[in-house]
């Protein structure tokens, strides 16, 4: 382990664990993420991925050992955080624009009510550059809940990205988008991104739509956890030693991943 | 005037009937000349003040509706009326004014949903069992009074052409109130009510503006009460948010039309039931429903006619 100047990383975890209950969620995790970075992370159902975000939200804590989020100890309302939950969609009859919800992202921890003025439109301004970004302008003011789940993901995710945050955390934002989608979102991210030297971490149950863009990913399983770029991480070898049972790893035509050799769910990483 | 009020008290089916015995030989009957009837119409105090109050509890209940809809707590709204009644019949029987009662009940009711949260499994379920056992406590509340039938009718139904200038102050202050309210809480009870998770994540307060939220609910629905009584309490707080809902997207529109809808109906009703002997609670129910249905009924077309047109091209 080569020595790191522990500023310069997003995010630290050291020998840290986590216990609901009385059930271990993961331990001795080692985790440094540097700022920029791209992070898939990946594991099977219940292995503690949403988890993880949580710590670093400041809505769980360890049960040992230390986390550090961008310098600090993680704390709620961490506005250098951007944060994508885990959901599926908007009701179809949710009374709110696509550019409402951008707004909230700016604006939504105010009191009061927004007056109009220059401040407002400087506000609006500032949402329709970011929704050109996310390429999300032109349906920006039909109700959300008619938009396809690859269209609300724009909103969903220019959301996060308007308060300029240093961190951003993404849960599980493939699920339930169609395959274009799946390769299209993550572009549109790591563009985003990189453009702001943002650090992403991105939770999925599918590696592969992620592989051309990530820097590294973190595999959770067992409880154990594990950071490496995919080469190192998505092995034979690294994920026996995780899942302590063999496994293979094996690769078709596409260059896509598969893990073979375990339960139905992580075999088919596009089961749900 | 004080003969108005008494009479209002001691009727039982608040029409104006029975206030105005002959509406026509006073010169009220309706004349086309919409300036005319309306001025008639405000020669008597029991008028203006039905029309100040409906005016007031519509402003309010078409921007707190707004929330309730979106918020899915119609059920909530409805449930907090009943519970209401409760409190309102427990004050009649213990000769103390029976707003009174209705706040207490309806405040402590809210505060209690408002920390079940909003997404604790089975909270309908508890709601309404809550909502029956206050219901029967009315009941007997009801039987132990010994007085005229006509105050639960008025709870029940609406009282509005009873209402006195006091009542009409009291209505002011609690509408002021509840809307600087509103006013403050608006952007994060937004954010909060469409996007929970991100917005509790990012530091707003999500469990003390949901109790904030009821308690506002609770003040509000005990005005609306005073117009178009406990069963009827969907009218004003549901219909004119939902319509509007249906009708337009962007939030502030939405909220503006469905306080122009609650203040049309309201007023509607108020100047139809001056020249017919029926109920202005019918009215206001009536016209709120009809405007609902023809919503729906244009929508439906709406999406049929450009389903054809997309299919002919």
């Amino acid at each position: 382990m080569q020595k790191k100047n522990t500023t310069d990383l997003t995010v630290s975890l050291q020998d840290a664990a986590v216990q609901l209950d009385s059930r271990i969620i993961w331990d001795n995790a080692n985790v440094n993420v540097e700022q920029g970075e791209f992070v898939a992370v990946v594991g099977p159902n219940g292995s503690g991925k949403s988890t993880l975000l949580r710590v670093l939200l400041g809505l769980q804590y360890l049960s040992k050992g230390h986390v550090k989020v961008l310098g600090e100890t993680p704390h709620r309302g961490n506005k250098l955080i951007g944060y994508v939950p885990q959901r599926r969609t908007f009701e179809p009859d949710m009374p709110i624009r696509g550019r409402d919800l951008v707004m909230m992202g700016l604006e939504g921890l105010r009191w009061g009510f927004a007056l109009p003025g220059p401040g407002q439109h400087r506000q609006q301004k500032l949402v329709n550059e970011i929704l050109q970004s996310v390429e999300a302008l032109k349906y920006a003011d039909r109700p959300i809940g008619q938009l396809s789940g690859g269209e609300q993901q724009r909103f969903i995710l220019a959301q996060a990205l308007i308060g300029k945050p240093r961190l951003l955390l993404l849960d599980e934002p493939l699920a339930n988008l169609d395959l274009r989608n799946q390769i299209a979102i993550p572009q549109l991210v790591a563009k985003l991104a990189s453009a702001d030297s943002t650090t992403v971490l991105l939770v999925t149950h599918d590696i592969n739509p992620l592989l051309p863009v990530v820097d590294k990913v973190i595999y959770i399983a067992k409880g154990n956890m594990v950071i490496g770029k995919p080469e190192q991480v998505i092995t034979t070898e690294t994920l026996s030693r995780l899942y302590e049972a063999p496994v293979e790893v094996v690769r078709d035509s596409n260059g896509r991943l598969f893990v073979v050799g375990l339960e139905q769910e992580v075999a088919h990483p596009h089961e749900h | 005037m004080g003969v108005y009020y008494l009479m209002a008290m001691m009727n039982p089916v608040n029409s104006l009937k029975n206030l105005i015995p002959n509406a026509t030989i006073r010169g009220t009957g309706f004349s086309w000349n919409l300036v005319v009837d309306v001025l008639a119409q405000f020669q008597y105090a029991f008028m203006q003040h039905a029309y100040a109050a409906g005016i007031i509890v519509a402003v309010v209940a078409g921007i707190v509706g707004y929330f309730v809809v979106l918020r899915s707590l119609s059920f909530a709204g409805h449930a907090l009326s009943h519970i209401g009644f409760a409190g309102a019949t427990g004050a009649v029987a213990l000769g103390v004014n029976p707003v009174y009662g209705l706040l207490v009940f309806t405040v402590g009711a809210a505060m209690g949903m408002g920390f079940m949260g909003k997404r604790i499994y089975g909270r309908d379920v508890v709601i309404g069992i809550v909502l029956a056992w206050t219901l029967g406590l009315g009941v007997l509340f009801l039987s132990l009074y010994t007085g005229y039938a006509t105050e639960a009718y008025a709870l029940l139904f609406g009282e509005i052409l009873g209402i006195s200038q006091a009542d009409v102050v009291v209505t002011l202050i609690a509408g002021v109130v509840t809307l600087i309210a509103m006013a403050i809480m608006f952007r994060p009870l937004l954010f909060a009510s469409v996007d929970g998770d991100v917005a509790e994540a990012r530091g707003v307060p999500v469990r003390l503006l949901s109790i904030l939220f009821m308690v506002v609910l609770a003040i509000s629905v005990s005005e609306a009460v005073q117009v178009v009584g406990v069963l009827l309490i969907f009218a004003l707080l549901v219909t004119p948010p939902a319509i509007a809902e249906r009708l337009t997207a962007h939030p502030i529109k939405a909220i503006g039309l469905s306080v122009l809808l609650a203040i049309l109906f309201t007023c509607i009703g108020l100047f139809i039931s001056f020249y017919l002997p029926y109920p202005v609670s019918f009215f206001i129910t009536t016209l709120a429903f009809i405007t609902y249905l023809a919503v729906r009924l244009w929508a439906y077309v709406r999406q049929r006619f450009i389903k054809l047109t997309s299919e002919a091209v």
